[in-house]
């Protein structure tokens, strides 16, 4: 590191060159670049041409389904989460759980991307585990009753085996620091286990659970592989429109491409912002 | 109590079901490829492929090189600005959970674009100036759990302290960096490490769009073309993340009981 002597505190700043340099040429430029590209016209000066251009049905179609797709699966792991959270939390199951459970989560929430897609292939694909046993055993056959891997319930069910794990990493701190003293103020004043859930525990960690929802909710949004994997582009959520944009499979305006990206980056920024709004307000209550 | 216990054991059971299902499955399926017997017919066949061979070592390969690059470039700025800036911090926080903002498949598309063969600096037009891409990428990605392990590893020492005495005894910066701090952290580097190592050796949107030979993309092909190698690589890439998650757990035990009671 090329740092000054101590007593030269101006030149301080000279440390951060290699970080800053790193950040510029390899995260803030070329993210700067392709939000600059949404606006720029063919010759140069600003167009909203671009952006428009996503309000065509099958962009909006891929919008609309991406997500909901999101919302689909953070809502759900959000609520299975909470559900696991508390019972090894408040639920009084025996304490050897919690650590392996942990464990695991950190192992589930970090694996996703095309692998996981192989797993539900070959569990509730039409050759899975699971759908063979079904149809097999109790002659319920869930491919002619509508259901497909490839589909929008299929992906919100695999996207869910990160989701949850994620739920249960975040959320099991914020019930650790609801007090003991605060349900058993509760109990001494009257209420039943209802009412503290409802008017203590609820209150508190209410930014903690909206917030989470949020970051899972751009979790789901930006992930490709997954989708990529188990559906090849068949289904058309935004992140595999780009990919193939990219790739080149879909001769259109190049600028599209910017635009979906810019897109994105709007709708992952928006779950971001909230998620660290919320944080900073649910930490007022973690000490 | 006992309504809710039993509430709670439910929870845990449907979850724990939802979570083995899809591992027996995939289990399972890999050993199903010798009609009629179990057999690790999938494994000998994955192992064997050349292609196997090269790409998964690429990988690890990709994965050592970001854990070192994140190390050099984010371990000096988390000291530099505990020790002399600390109103950077914002900012530096801000930057450093960017990546989690902007998906990965935005980036390389600026990447791509920015750095193509007409640009400036045509990095994309030669092999070795695609892998430096590909690492510059991968530090990226890694960015937020990096920073994030070793600033937390900073917290815990007493940085202006060890550097004053480091310097009263005459030691340079790189000397301080290399063995005071980094000796300090190095267990919060190590979860770091891991972590990045369990996302970037099956990591796909980069690699793929970038067309470099790693082991993400061979997963998605082979997955597109055969049935029962891909579950074979599903279980064995599950085994890496677990791994990965273990080591961490166990340097993190390590660490705690050689801290100095205080």
């Amino acid at each position: 590191m090329a740092a000054p002597a101590p007593t030269a505190r101006s030149w301080a700043w000279l440390g951060m060159l290699p970080f800053t340099l790193f950040a510029l040429m390899f995260l803030l430029v070329p993210t700067m670049f392709i939000v600059v590209g949404a606006f720029r016209a063919e010759g140069g000066g600003f167009t909203l041409d671009h952006v428009m251009n996503l309000f065509t049905p099958s962009i909006l179609a891929a919008f609309s389904i991406s997500i909901r797709i999101s919302l689909a699966s953070a809502f759900l792991g959000c609520v299975i989460g909470f559900a696991v959270a508390c019972s090894i939390t408040v639920g009084g199951l025996p304490g050897w759980i919690r650590g392996p459970l942990l464990t695991f989560s950190g192992v589930a929430s970090n694996f996703a991307g095309v692998p996981l897609a192989f797993a539900f292939l070959a569990t509730l694909g039409r050759l899975g585990l699971v759908t063979v046993f079904l149809r097999e055993w109790f002659g319920i056959n869930i491919y002619a009753l509508g259901f497909n891997l490839l589909s929008f319930w299929g992906l919100t069910l695999t996207y869910l085996f990160f989701q949850i794990p994620l739920m249960i990493l975040i959320v099991t701190p914020a019930l650790d620091g609801l007090r003991r003293e605060w349900r058993e103020a509760a109990e001494v004043l009257g209420a039943s286990r209802a009412q503290y859930w409802w008017m203590v525990a609820f209150p508190i960690l209410w930014p903690t659970l909206l917030g989470t929802l949020a970051l899972l909710f751009a979790n789901a949004f930006g992930a490709v592989a997954t989708a990529y994997a188990l559906t090849g582009s068949s289904l058309s959520i935004v992140p595999i429109v780009l990919f193939a944009q990219i790739r080149g499979d879909v001769l259109q305006d190049p600028h599209i491409g910017y635009a979906l990206a810019f897109g994105m980056i709007v709708v992952t920024g928006i779950g971001n912002a909230f998620y660290i709004w919320m944080r900073s307000r649910a930490e007022r209550w973690i000490k | 109590m006992k309504p809710s216990r039993i509430w709670a054991w439910l929870a845990l059971a449907v979850g724990a079901l939802y979570f083995a299902l899809p591992l027996i499955g995939t289990i399972e399926f890999s050993l199903r490829m010798r009609r009629g017997v179990y057999s690790f017919d999938a494994y000998r066949a994955v192992l064997s492929d050349p292609q196997f061979r090269a790409t998964f070592s690429f990988s690890v390969f990709m994965a050592l090189m970001t854990i070192v690059l994140g190390v050099l470039v984010i371990a000096p700025t988390a000291y530099w600005v505990r020790l002399k800036l600390p109103r950077w911090r914002p900012i530096v926080e801000f930057i450093t959970l960017l990546p989690l903002v902007v998906p990965p498949i935005v980036l390389v598309f600026g990447y791509i674009r920015l750095y193509n063969t007409s640009s400036w600096l045509p990095l994309t037009g030669t092999a070795g100036g695609t892998n430096l891409l590909l690492l510059a990428g991968y530090t990226v990605l890694a960015l937020p759990y990096m920073y994030r392990a070793v600033d937390t590893g900073l917290r815990t020492i007493d940085v202006a302290t060890l550097t004053e005495a480091a310097q009263s005894l005459g030691a340079g910066w790189i000397t301080i960096m290399a063995r005071i701090i980094l000796p300090n952290i190095m267990v919060a580097i190590l979860s770091g490490a891991f972590l990045t190592f369990a996302i970037v050796i099956g990591e796909f949107v980069l690699a793929a769009l970038l067309n470099r030979p790693a082991f993400g993309p061979y997963l998605q092909v082979l997955g597109a073309n055969r049935a029962y190698e891909p579950a074979a690589l599903a279980v064995i890439t599950f085994a890496i993340t677990w791994a990965c998650m273990g080591l961490i757990q166990l340097v993190t035990r390590l660490q705690k009981h050689t801290q100095v009671p205080r």
